[in-house]
């Protein structure tokens, strides 16, 4: 892990790792999402709207694993200073926050249908919508320690690890409290759903992951390029006695 | 008396804005980056 803290060995190993990412996550997650709508049974119960679970299951997920993501390069920031930890987080800021807010969407129009409303203010509906919140107030911090002080502000690292408190409320939500919500299909090493709604619904995690992956890799090397581009022309400022 | 509702429309939706969110997200990240790259070339060569 501490070898990918240095920018140059992870321009190199990002410059192949993400289009492979991006392109294999968009092939794999197409052909789930294609299977689920054409292919994949209905639900007894639920009839044709299980179908959404193969894009709210990867949504929920990645809006998780982002924050997680954000709270572990977090603690590297702190406890390494690795110079790739803070961008690493800011990375992943926006494609988890785009990820909640999909999850929580299609959530909504699964609810409708299947509960018979819109929205409850229960357990997982709330601490889904903390976590979008969470994501906005992060994103706002980072943006604003960048502005005051170039991004050397622990405040958001801080800010990453206490708002990770939010993920196992999450998780256990459905168990701690009454929920319209159903309790976790899949949990390590078993499932309580048939394999024709499994497979497709494992495949559409996996390409959705392999996306955000090489989101988070594009956005990483934008970060660092700005932060180059901005750090060469500082130093010919102040060569030319500009500054 | 309860409505029926056509459960495709959810469906649809549900997919049409998953996928546009997503779309977007790759489309946009990946212009940030050909920008930003192109911006540090630039500010190398000058």
């Amino acid at each position: 892990m501490h070898g990918f803290a240095n920018p140059a060995r992870f321009l190199r190993i990002a410059r192949w790792l993400m289009p492979l990412c991006m392109g294999v996550g968009i092939l794999v997650a197409g052909a789930a999402l294609a299977w689920g709508l054409f292919e994949a049974p209905a639900e007894r119960l639920q009839g044709e709207t299980v179908r959404i679970v193969y894009l709210h299951v990867p949504a929920a997920w990645l809006g998780m694993a982002g924050w997680m993501g954000i709270a572990v390069a977090s603690f590297m920031q702190i406890v390494w200073r690795h110079p790739l930890a803070g961008i690493a987080a800011r990375a992943c800021a926006v494609p988890g926050a785009v990820f909640t807010a999909v999850c929580l969407v299609t959530g909504s129009l699964w609810g409708r249908p299947a509960w018979g409303t819109w929205w409850v203010w229960d357990g997982r509906l709330t601490s889904m919508l903390v976590l979008l919140f969470l994501y906005f107030g992060w994103m706002a911090l980072s943006q604003a320690s960048e502005a005051s002080d170039g991004g050397q502000s622990s405040a958001p690292a801080i800010f990453g690890l206490v708002g990770a408190v939010n993920i196992p409320i999450i998780h256990y939500s459905v168990t701690w409290w009454n929920s319209l919500h159903q309790p976790p299909s899949i949990t390590m090493g078993k499932s309580a759903m048939s394999g024709a709604f499994l497979w497709p619904l494992l495949f559409a995690m996996l390409g959705f992951t392999l996306i955000f992956a090489g989101v988070v890799l594009a956005r990483m090397r934008a970060i660092l390029a700005d932060q180059q581009a901005e750090a060469r022309l500082r130093r010919k400022a102040l060569a030319a006695g500009d500054l | 008396m309860r409505e029926a509702m056509d459960p495709w429309i959810f469906v649809a939706a549900s997919y049409a804005i998953g996928i546009a969110a997503t779309v977007t997200m790759v489309a946009w990240s990946l212009l940030s980056m050909k920008r930003a790259e192109k911006r540090r070339d630039e500010a190398r060569k000058r």
